[in-house]
């Protein structure tokens, strides 16, 4: 059977409503998805019945409570492909997963001055920080691939970026500005010939097509629940096992030991070994219930739904006189997320009269900094899709620029 | 359409034709402010006696707008009016649109009344004022206490 749009919107019940009269238009679901009712009913009913406290209760709510988190990393683990739940960490967000390997392999890594670590200028501030504090603590050397002016990633210094002395790679999968979706392969060839670790920032990537850890040969990948129906509070660490039983502790506390004495710690394994203190148990159940309605429909599906909208809304917003795409202009190889700049008209300004017709977009540098600078803006207006966004929407964005030239013509 | 209040006709021109934009020498005291969730950018240079108000700025029509009636406003006054018109300016920002702005004091500056009921706004509304501030600290010159600004 084939996607059918209008039966998936039916839930998710805030379409229901209106924004300044006017139906709602969300289109900044990479900032953050809606959430279906199946997610909302899981995460209420698990509060209302079942809620105990995971891993440490011998009684009959912390027992159900510990079976659903534990379903959830399962379901998790399956939805990408990962060799073993235990290779799935629940974290707060994608941010605390790449600090979390940040701090942890970065001490794995042992690195020192003369060692280097590669980003690339498209990261989300939150894979470019935590590097650079590392860097700054260990005296590694930063270095980064720029972007071509089509919005891809620069890879024709490849094997001089990614040398003897790269201990580290972590580039974004799925550009969360240009809508860009990186084929890692040479990439990780190269990182594998100098015997450097990849880590994937894949936030963008996960909620929106078939992601298959093994298949993309990586070592760590980050997501976040939020950005995939679920809720706030829940983001994921993926790393190969033998990795993870490597690497020392990030955060200290209760449910990451496995012997206390007042002198001296031992660790539990992973995944317990990364997460201290009490979970966002519900957030994770929340996750479970996403990764069921996403699997439900078939990730290929979701994907080939927003391809279709975004070819549309490539060829809606081409032609708006005065606006200027930042990013690959076709579909090939790029997500339903498409930043663009009106000419004359700031993007604050675009995004509030958008607003006033109902339609949501993000405007700013959407922590991506770097990326305005590449292209030599101080902001962008972003409209990002996803499996509930319809043509219909994509019409009322293009009838709100008209409106925008208007007011600023 | 609520916009009405936002994009006045006065704000508009001011940002279409913005006035005594650019940077200027001599200079007392120089600021340069930024809003880090959206990267909007402001510089404002003033003199120790105010003669002169300069700036120059990236932003939206809110921020550069503001600028430019700051200049209109500001320049030339002595420290007492410009402190007096600074805090009505900001006590007006925060408002969240509860206060009738006084023309006699504020001119083209009640125009942003209506920002006020935009509370995502009020903070492009002020980078211009907040950075005059600290550049007339620089100068030399206390505008007074601002009423806190919580935007």
């Amino acid at each position: 059977m084939s996607f059918d749009v209008a039966r998936v919107r039916k839930d998710f019940p805030i379409f229901e409503r209106e924004v300044n009269g006017h139906p709602l238009v969300y289109l900044d679901s990479a900032n953050t998805s809606q959430k279906p009712v199946q997610v909302l009913d899981v995460m209420r009913a698990h509060q209302e019945k079942h809620n105990g406290n995971v891993s440490r209760s011998v009684h009959t709510l912390g027992t159900e409570s510990t079976e659903m988190y534990e379903g959830s990393r399962a379901k998790v683990a399956s939805f990408i492909g990962a060799g073993s739940p235990d290779e799935v960490i629940f974290t707060k967000n994608s941010t605390e997963a790449i600090n979390l390997v940040a701090h942890s392999a970065g001490q794995f890594l042992g690195l020192k001055p003369g060692d280097e670590i590669v980003i690339s200028e498209m990261e989300h501030h939150s894979n470019l920080v935590p590097w650079q504090l590392l860097c700054e603590r260990t005296g590694a050397t930063l270095r980064w691939f720029g972007i071509t002016d089509e919005g891809r990633l620069d890879e024709s210094r490849l094997d001089e970026l990614v040398n003897e002395r790269t201990k580290l790679v972590s580039v974004v999968h799925m550009s969360n500005v240009l809508g860009t979706i990186n084929d890692v392969t040479a990439l990780v060839a190269r990182a594998r010939q100098v015997g450097a670790l990849v880590m994937l920032d894949c936030s963008q990537s996960v909620p929106h097509f078939p992601v298959d850890v093994r298949a993309l040969g990586v070592d760590f990948i980050a997501f976040t629940g939020h950005k995939m129906l679920g809720p706030t509070g829940i983001g994921v660490l993926w790393g190969k096992f033998e990795l993870l039983a490597a690497m020392p502790p990030f955060l200290a506390g209760g449910s990451m030991i496995e012997t206390v004495s007042m002198a001296k710690t031992t660790f539990a394994p992973p995944p317990a070994r990364f997460e201290a203190g009490t979970p966002p148990i519900t957030e994770a159940i929340g996750l479970g219930a996403a990764v069921d309605y996403l699997t439900a429909l078939d990730m290929d599906e979701v994907h080939r739904h927003e391809q279709e909208i975004t070819r549309y809304a490539l060829d809606q917003l081409a032609g708006v006189p005065d606006v200027r795409i930042f990013g690959p202009t076709s579909s090939e190889n790029r997500g339903g997320t498409v930043s663009f700049g009106v000419n004359g008209v700031h993007p604050h300004d675009v995004g509030q009269i958008l607003d006033a017709l109902g339609v949501e977009v993000r405007v700013g540098h959407h922590c991506a900094r770097p990326v305005c600078v590449r292209f030599a803006v101080p902001a962008m207006t972003r409209a990002s899709f996803y499996l509930y966004t319809t043509t219909e929407e994509i019409d009322a964005l293009a009838r709100g620029l008209d409106q925008v030239r208007k007011v600023f013509g | 359409m609520m916009l009405d209040g936002l994009y006045q006709e006065i704000i508009l021109d001011h940002y279409k034709h913005p006035h005594g934009r650019g940077l200027r020498d001599p200079y007392d005291g120089e600021a340069h402010h930024v809003n880090p969730t959206c990267g909007d950018e402001i510089t404002v240079r003033v003199s120790a006696d105010l003669s002169e108000i300069s700036y120059d700025g990236l932003g939206c029509s809110i921020s550069q707008a503001s600028a430019s009636v700051l200049h209109e406003l500001l320049q030339g006054k002595d420290r007492h009016d410009a402190a007096r018109i600074h805090h009505a300016f900001v006590e007006l920002m925060q408002s969240r649109g509860q206060i009738e702005p006084d023309e006699e004091v504020l001119g083209d500056g009640v125009a942003f009344a209506g920002v006020a009921k935009f509370p995502a706004r009020v903070k492009c509304a002020l980078l211009p004022w907040m950075a005059f501030k600290d550049a007339a600290v620089r100068a030399g010159v206390d505008v007074g206490a601002s009423p806190e600004v919580k935007a």
